[in-house]
């Protein structure tokens, strides 16, 4: 239940604004790739165009290929609803539906597209996507409450349930922890370590302690000066990129001498 | 020394407090005050009306008698005017905020906005002198294909100077009052929430269902209380379009009357006693109002818990 991701070539344009070049990229399947790098070098963008939430914003798009084990996202043909379904997110502020309750909100993805779901059916999947976002045992008196009424790292883990019942193949999380404090970000941090033995888990974070501490490997995004492309400047094992990375500019962001 | 400097409180910012909160509890008080002087001048000037014996009131059966057709017309009226332009409305506001290209959705808003500017009589007058021509075939068709229904019954009138005509006329004057309150509030919907219906697969019709509408939803009740009231109150373009008369389930026969209109139509010549029936009318259209926007407010506070304001 979880694929691969390569991007070949990739270029992202805001109308004529060349916003992240020329990106080539294999992703593994059951991982946890981080992407680093400061602010406004293309990382959330890019993540973006793993399944096509760039076109939300007018005038976003895309050139080269994006596969999902060898099928092309920007295929001709291809749809964005099918690729999304595919391919969840998790985004900086937590999002639940404020006017859904915390169970209509799991169920939220599920019922779209007309599909028909027994209350039984639904009862176990809310539960098993609940446990597996590690909030069953916070919520499970509170089912029908709306979820608005949680705390903000509730409200996230809330959100990644939301993802996962849908069952993706790959999860994308942009800066999931940024608007949490230390014992929810710690939550999240473990969720994460438990969701890629089923999923594969791309995750952008400003926070480099912890992209050492949840990925398996880590890109390095980096931007020459404003009005400039982002740019991949080195991807390998997180191991390698925060002890010995091959780039000059790699080892300054992660020793902290800019950024 | 410290002390006296702590509990001083001179200088220029504490009277410019004082005066903003003086300048807003004046304001706030004077709304009330008029709103408490037109329900006493209604209902002190209502009394004769409501007090009278029954013989000596219009129609000569009492004011109970006198106002209910015309409190059913009123109703008949606005509601036909809602149930047009309601749909109408929303779909207008959803298709400017989430579906047209940028140039032809700030256009299209400039456009429903101009309807809104357009005097009431010129609305009145259009729906006399054409609206009302054109649609009659329409009514024959009705009266001929759907005619057991109650409120299709015919004969249809052959002026079309109808209920259902005055329903329409008014439901294109709350058309604009309606699309755009609720397409500022779709635009109003966070961002956060459309991303989030979307990123779990939903097509735009779905993220619309899942995010945009339950968000807009009490900003949509109350634009449509606003439209309601505006027609409600509607006086000029129904008192020329409608060929008023007594009350009558169809709605494409002449007949049928609003308070509004009646009042209208009937002031100028009116004395003594005529006077007061037509302001306890225009009390009981006050009341009918008032009653509107209280379960109107309370639809909206029902749901507050899922309103996301927590």
């Amino acid at each position: 239940m979880s694929k691969r991701i390569d991007v070949k070539d990739l270029n992202v344009y805001y109308g004529d604004f060349l916003a992240v070049e020329d990106v080539s990229i294999n992703i593994e399947a059951k991982s946890v790739t981080a992407f680093i790098g400061p602010s406004g070098c293309g990382k959330s963008t890019f993540l973006r165009t793993l399944n096509r939430m760039h076109e939300v914003i007018p005038g976003a798009r895309v050139e080269g290929e994006v596969l999902l084990d060898g099928d092309n996202l920007y295929g001709p043909g291809v749809d964005p609803v099918t690729v999304r379904s595919q391919i969840g997110m998790v985004f900086q502020r937590p999002n639940p539906f404020p006017t859904m309750s915390i169970r209509d909100n799991v169920l939220a993805g599920v019922k779209l597209n007309n599909k028909k779901i027994s209350k039984g059916e639904a009862d176990v999947l809310v539960e098993r996507s609940l446990k597996g976002a590690n909030l069953w045992n916070e919520v499970k008196d509170r089912l029908a409450k709306p979820g608005s009424g949680l705390s903000g790292g509730q409200q996230q883990r809330l959100c990644i349930a939301r993802a996962i019942a849908v069952e993706p193949q790959v999860i994308l999380m942009d800066e999931p922890c940024s608007a949490l404090d230390p014992i929810s970000t710690l939550a999240i941090e473990d969720l994460i370590n438990e969701l890629k033995d089923q999923y594969t888990v791309v995750i952008v974070t400003h926070n480099m302690q912890q992209a050492a501490r949840v990925s398996d490997k880590t890109a390095f995004f980096n931007i020459a000066g404003t009005g400039k492309p982002g740019k991949l400047i080195e991807y390998g094992d997180t191991h390698t990129i925060f002890s010995n990375p091959v780039q000059k500019a790699t080892e300054d962001y992660v020793s902290g001498r800019f950024g | 020394m410290t002390a006296t400097t702590l509990t001083s409180t001179q200088g220029a910012g504490r009277a410019g407090d004082k005066v903003f909160s003086g300048a807003a509890l004046a304001a706030g008080c004077l709304i009330l005050a008029v709103l408490f002087g037109v329900a006493l001048f209604l209902v002190v000037q209502a009394v004769p009306a409501l007090t009278a014996p029954a013989d000596k009131i219009q129609g000569g059966q009492g004011f109970f008698a006198y106002i209910w057709p015309i409190v059913i017309g009123t109703l008949f009226a606005a509601v036909i005017a809602l149930v047009i332009a309601t749909p109408i409305a929303i779909g207008v506001a959803l298709f400017i905020s989430h579906f047209a290209p940028r140039g032809l959705a700030s256009g299209l808003g400039y456009v429903v906005d101009l309807l809104a500017a357009i005097p009431s009589v010129v609305y009145g007058a259009w729906g006399a002198a054409f609206l009302a021509k054109e649609i009659s075939p329409a009514y024959g068709w009705l009266a001929a294909n759907m005619g057991w229904l109650p409120i299709f019954e015919g004969p249809a009138s052959t002026t079309g100077k109808t209920i259902l005509t005055a329903g329409i006329v008014l439901a294109v004057m709350v058309l604009p009052i309606i699309t755009s309150l609720s397409r500022e509030i779709f635009l109003q919907t966070p961002k956060l929430h459309e991303e989030a219906a979307l990123a779990l697969g939903a097509t735009r019709w779905e993220m619309i269902k899942m995010a945009v509408l339950p968000f807009a939803r009490p900003g949509i009740i109350s634009a449509i209380m606003l439209g309601l009231g505006r027609a409600l109150g509607e006086t000029m373009a129904v008192a020329l379009v409608l060929s008023s008369g007594a009350l009558t389930a169809s709605l494409i026969q002449s007949g049928n009357q609003t308070i509004a209109a009646e009042i209208a139509l009937n002031f100028p010549e009116a004395s003594g006693l005529k006077v007061s029936t037509l302001i306890a009318a225009g009390l009981v259209l006050f009341v009918i109002t008032l009653a509107v926007n209280m379960i109107a407010r309370w639809v909206i506070t029902r749901h507050k818990d899922f309103s996301g304001a927590n």
